[in-house]
């Protein structure tokens, strides 16, 4: 239930009434069915599972994560300095 | 024609067949229709000195042509290569190189080659033409000559299109003792190059996985390569191609050939970044997958150096790299250090490898 | 151009934050993944080594190639052997043991079994040919389920009637209050799979992490995504606090997408599911409505099928509900291996089982 790949959205057509994209995976091509994220553009990266889309690549400034990285990155540099063992 | 004259020569089939464009059963039944087979195609493409003499078996000078003192060395193998053509190659190169680099693995000079084909009726005639034009132009980057050849043909159904299998020759001298139980503890290990390739290559052309890529096969005959690593360094313990089970499962077949534990440095392996895209979509790994043009070099650590600079110089070993050590002995283990400095353990592929959506 | 798995600073974020969890840990936690992609992912990068000792990763019952029931395979097997059938499935599926067979048995047998990498691809076998019955295995979590609500979608605009699915499909949230309500549980905190997440986001834990007290954090696959994933969750440990957290916002966001769930509920409703080796959890699996009836395979065959044993050797059940480890098992590696695998978490490349074997860490 877990192999979702990310690619970028080249082209965006219809098959037999049901909308699919053609997405670069860093050099492999994929017809990708996008009927779940109809309001995907082009140039959007989309994570795909078993040749469909799971969902479009979010926003990142919002994410908590890197906050909790750069937390922690201050603070690393903060005690090691420059030797930042790790 | 004079068409007063009578013809002696009886009733003949006024609409004789003689121009196929795929093989029938009579093609393998050893009369004109073989014959002709014989001449037009396979010789066209593959003829040499030798095999043009049209004699049951190929006489060979051994001792004329086997330099004083060497041992001889044989190979065989078959290929049912599916599908038979694929991006940087097809199942005649394939036939050709497999053998050759087989031989080239014990440090031999590969020379001669026999082939032996199994055509299924109804098999393209122009297929078998592109097949053997590719054959022909390994053996002339190989240097090596088919000496020997047979073919046979079998009812619809009772074959796939095309069986090839191949008997390479060659000579190495006793002095060389290169084989998977010589690997020993402080040799490092390199690989000719990066992995993968073939396997996805082979992967796409089969057509029902839903993708495309620029990848090819890396399908080579290797032996130049390897006859000028031995001769610019003294001592090689093991020569193996990672074919079929890749690069892990061979490793893992020396390890317990040699009784040693080898450890592999993750970060030194190559991988081209489109093979593993492609293997990420499908689940695969890439240390699994099938190789046709890369050899792995096990050598003493003071000779290392001059190997990579050996290979490097060759354009089939230009992103050689040392990828590992030789630990210690062992009852034979393969260990992988991760990006992470974390190290796992492999094991032999089990089974079939299979796309996963997990 | 070749390149790494990962770039150098996801390598030195990872460290940085696997130490971190190594700094404020300072009591015993069992935390477990339902999710058979970071099960393989934790063990390709042997990320329970750089954890603290007290930290015990468990594997749950997240490789829907484990948890199909025994029913789901035979019923597979007698389909694929009926005359004019194409049966279709995810790679993985073949190599399950059934009650004396897998589906690479039967297709030696005769049986014309053939590996999809998507439902849709099935469908097109459909079209190409009418004259065949062509059945898809349908198994896999939310992830898969959409792909699946989608491709029956596109078979009905189309009027391709020689498709149908064999149900199998199976739901998440039903199986972790499974786990956390039953008496020998000894899960502290579960890591939430961040694919599943993708279709259904993740509001549907909050009551499970409320009621049982129990943290929740959506996580991804890569190194740095489950370092954060079990940093977050370790703190929240520590902090004694429960509540459901998202570590991988990119893909993942409260509500999820709900285009994908609509469709899911178009095509499918819940129903009690068998899970093999723990048994029927109520609602955890997905079956077709009554309007998508015409494309479900169990109605379109005659399926008799018999009393069903496993093998009384495999403690698969206990190993899935982290109540075993799979080296508790006394035929670990021994009678049961990758290449003659005794149960379901043996035979997936991310059962338990599996995974122990291939990926063992050394220390």
């Amino acid at each position: 239930m877990c192999l979702g790949i990310p690619g970028k959205i080249l082209e965006i057509y219809e098959v037999d009434r049901t909308l699919m994209a053609k997405v670069d995976f860093e050099g492999v091509l994929q017809e990708v069915c996008i009927a779940t994220t109809p309001e995907a553009q082009i140039d959007q990266y989309v994570l795909v599972h078993a040749g469909f889309a799971l969902n479009l690549l979010s926003d990142q400034e919002a994410d908590e994560t890197l906050k909790i990285l750069k937390d922690l990155e201050a603070f690393n540099q903060e005690f090691y300095g420059d030797e930042n063992r790790a | 024609m004079d068409q007063n004259k009578l013809s002696l020569q009886g009733p003949l089939c006024s609409v004789p067949i003689n121009d196929h464009q795929q093989i029938v059963i009579g093609h393998g039944a050893g009369g004109n229709l073989t014959h002709d087979l014989i001449k037009t195609v396979f010789q066209k493409h593959l003829g040499n000195a030798i095999l043009n003499l049209g004699n049951d078996a190929a006489l060979l000078s051994m001792h004329a042509e086997v330099p004083q003192g060497m041992q001889l060395v044989v190979s065989t193998d078959a290929h049912i290569v599916s599908p038979l053509f694929f991006a940087g190659g097809d199942i005649g190169r394939l036939s050709i190189c497999g053998t050759v680099n087989d031989v080239s693995m014990l440090g031999a000079i590969p020379k001669y080659m026999t082939a032996t084909f199994i055509l299924e009726e109804g098999f393209l005639i122009s297929d078998l033409e592109k097949i053997l034009t590719s054959m022909a132009q390994a053996c002339l980057e190989a240097d090596v000559k088919i000496i020997a050849a047979d073919t046979k043909v079998t009812e619809k159904g009772k074959s796939d299109g095309i069986f090839i299998s191949t008997t390479g020759f060659g000579w190495v001298s006793p002095k060389r003792q290169i084989s998977g139980q010589n690997a020993k503890p402080g040799d490092l290990v390199i690989v000719s190059g990066p992995l993968g390739n073939h396997g996805i290559a082979v992967a796409e052309a089969r057509g029902n996985l839903g993708f495309q890529s620029q990848i090819r096969s890396d399908v080579a005959p290797l032996n130049h390569m390897i006859a000028g690593l031995l001769e610019s360094v003294p001592e090689v313990h093991v020569l193996r191609d990672p074919t079929r089970g890749g690069l892990a499962t061979t490793l893992v077949e020396i390890a317990k050939q040699s009784q040693v534990t080898i450890k592999l440095n993750e970060e030194d392996i190559l991988i081209d970044q489109d093979v593993r895209s492609a293997c990420d979509l499908l689940g695969l790994d890439p240390l699994y997958m099938a190789n046709e043009g890369k050899v792995i070099v096990i050598l003493p650590e003071e000779f290392a150096e001059k190997a990579l600079e050996s290979l490097q110089k060759h354009p089939y070993g230009k992103q050689a790299r040392m990828i590992g050590k030789v630990e210690s002995s062992s009852e034979g283990n393969l260990l992988l250090k991760t990006l992470l400095g974390t190290t796992r353990h492999l094991d032999r592929l089990a089974g079939e490898m299979l796309p996963r959506i997990c | 151009m070749t390149s790494s798995r990962m770039s150098a600073e996801s390598i030195q974020q990872t460290k940085l934050v696997l130490n971190e969890v190594r700094r404020i840990t300072t009591k015993a936690w069992n935390i477990m993944e339902i999710c058979g992609g970071q099960t393989h992912a934790i063990m390709e990068f042997g990320l329970d080594q750089l954890l603290p000792e007290q930290i015990t990763l468990i594997h749950g019952p997240g490789c829907p190639v484990c948890v199909t029931s025994l029913e789901s395979i035979e019923r597979a097997l007698s389909i694929a052997r009926q005359p004019g059938v194409i049966f279709t499935s995810f790679g993985d599926m073949l190599r399950v043991p059934g009650a004396n067979n897998d589906l690479f048995g039967a297709r030696a047998n005769g049986a014309d079994v053939r590996v999809v990498y998507s439902p849709m691809d099935a469908v097109k076998l459909a079209q190409s040919n009418p004259e065949k019955k062509v059945v898809f295995f349908a198994i896999g979590f939310e992830t898969t389920v959409p792909s699946i609500a989608t491709s029956i979608l596109h078979a009905e605009k189309n009027q391709i009637s020689n498709f149908s699915i064999l149900p199998a499909n199976v739901l998440v949230p039903p199986a972790m209050q499974a786990i956390l309500s039953s008496p020998d549980n000894q899960v502290n905190a579960f890591l939430a799979a961040g694919h599943v997440c993708a279709i259904m986001g993740y509001w549907e834990y909050e009551a499970i992490a409320k009621q049982y007290k129990t943290p929740i954090v959506v996580t991804g696959f890569e190194a740095l995504d489950l370092a954060m994933g079990i940093l977050m969750t370790v703190r929240q440990l520590e902090q004694d606090r429960f509540e459901v957290e998202n570590a991988y916002p990119r893909y993942v966001t409260r509500e999820g997408n709900q285009t994908a769930q609509a469709m899911i509920r178009q095509v499918f409703e819940p129903v009690d599911r068998q899970w093999r080796g723990i048994g029927t959890i109520p609602k955890s699996g997905l079956g077709l409505r009554k309007e998508y009836q015409n494309f479900d395979a169990v109605q379109l065959f005659d399926l008799p099928l018999d009393d069903l044993k496993e093998s009384p050797l495999c403690i698969a059940g206990s190993v899935l509900r982290g109540i075993a480890k799979p080296t508790d098992c006394p035929t670990f590696s021994t009678l049961c291996t990758p290449s003659h695998p005794l149960g379901a978490p043996m035979v997936s490349a991310e059962g338990a089982c599996s995974a122990c074997y291939h990926y063992h860490g050394v220390n």
